[in-house]
């Protein structure tokens, strides 16, 4: 959406490589944007790809599911150990949080979209609209993960009978809680471990994303962009955040579903 | 003063309905495909055929994100193969390690 014109002739002799016009026809700002996508891909991808090479270095739970209790040896079913809803204590429901987060999110990415849409079509007040929605659906987004991660680390009311070396280097067995880096009551260390990075890393890509969103808000709502005669930005934190929806598709049915 | 110019012929280009209608088709389906798998994860015994399924369905949406929201297939097609064909690596890294893991398995139990 260049509003200079850039493309000197393209000489026969040179070629579309040659140099003096757009080969990609995208900005640099967009390309830029792409591939550090790119290489974000590779971080989440190598954060997914080691939770399933240590997932099948472990057994899974095989008894039936009513009797299901946590155990370092043996790694957890998630919508076992994934079954909690703010204000309903003590019920089972399970991945429907989860459920409800995946929803949220993929409808800030539908509004994104729309005001994407709305900034190639210069209209102010569609963008205004619809990265208001596309942020308070990031709100949201962020509010349940932090709930999800509080009930995480915190447990559930019986805990499980654990065999571990605790910080001080001894072998003991008691009742644990919830989860911390050491020991949790779902699974091996490494299940709770995985969980916070994983799950983390993309937190902290959304809340990150919040602020842009925010930024395109105030700077779209003010006239900046209208000043500058594109709407381009809208466009590169779209990408960024459909980005960050793409990966929680994949941690969606990594850490949630298999 | 030139600023000033440029706000009073950025023109406002009327809604095409066509396109907006096709963003909330596209909305639709990634929620269908959601559910499904939100169904299979509760009707289906687990095992090779449920993940498969699962990750079947997982590149799936993520071919609906990419290319209807992110527009990836309307760019220029260089740029489109500079971004997928490097995730060839990926295919290397999921095979070896999970061969790494499964050995460790071995040895562990």
């Amino acid at each position: 959406m260049s509003t200079t014109a850039t493309a000197v002739g393209v000489s026969p002799k040179r070629g579309i490589w040659g140099g003096g016009n757009e080969p990609l026809k995208a900005s640099y700002g967009k390309l830029m944007m792409w591939f550090f996508l790119l290489s974000d891909i590779f971080t989440f991808a190598a954060f997914l790809i080691s939770y399933a090479a240590i997932r099948v270095s472990y057994p899974g739970y095989a008894g039936p599911a009513e009797s299901f209790v946590g155990s370092n040896e043996y790694w957890p079913v998630p919508e076992l150990v994934f079954d909690a809803m703010p204000f309903l204590h003590g019920y089972h429901i399970p991945l429907a949080f989860v459920g409800l987060m995946t929803f949220i999110l993929i409808m800030s990415s539908v509004t994104m979209v729309l005001a994407v849409e709305a900034g190639h079509r210069n209209d102010k007040k569609d963008v205004v609209k619809w990265l208001l929605w596309t942020l308070l659906g990031g709100i949201t987004f962020l509010s349940c993960q932090a709930w999800e991660w509080s009930h995480f680390i915190h447990g559930t009311d019986g805990g499980s009978v654990l065999t571990y070396v605790n910080r001080l280097g001894q072998v003991v067995t008691e009742t644990v809680y919830g989860a911390n880096l050491l020991v949790n009551e779902y699974g091996p260390a490494a299940f709770a471990q995985l969980f916070f990075f994983i799950t983390g890393f993309h937190g902290f890509h959304v809340t990150i994303g919040v602020f842009l969103l925010f930024l395109a808000f105030y700077q779209a709502a003010v006239g900046v962009y209208e000043g500058r005669g594109h709407y381009e930005m809208v466009e590169k934190i779209g990408l960024y955040w459909h980005f960050v929806d793409l990966v929680w598709v994949f941690v969606f049915t990594f850490f949630y579903l298999i | 003063m030139a600023l000033q110019e440029n706000k009073t012929t950025l023109e406002v280009i009327p809604r095409n309905e066509e396109k907006i209608k096709k963003i909330w088709k596209t909305a639709l389906i990634l929620l269908i495909l959601t559910s499904i798998e939100f169904v299979f994860a509760f009707t289906l015994p687990r095992g090779i055929l449920l993940y498969a399924i699962f990750i079947g369905l997982t590149i799936w949406k993520a071919k609906y994100i990419m290319m209807e929201f992110m527009h990836l297939g309307e760019e220029a097609k260089p740029l489109f193969y500079s971004i997928i064909v490097p995730l060839i690596f990926l295919v290397w890294l999921v095979i070896a390690l999970i061969r790494e893991g499964s050995d460790i398995f071995m040895m562990r139990w």
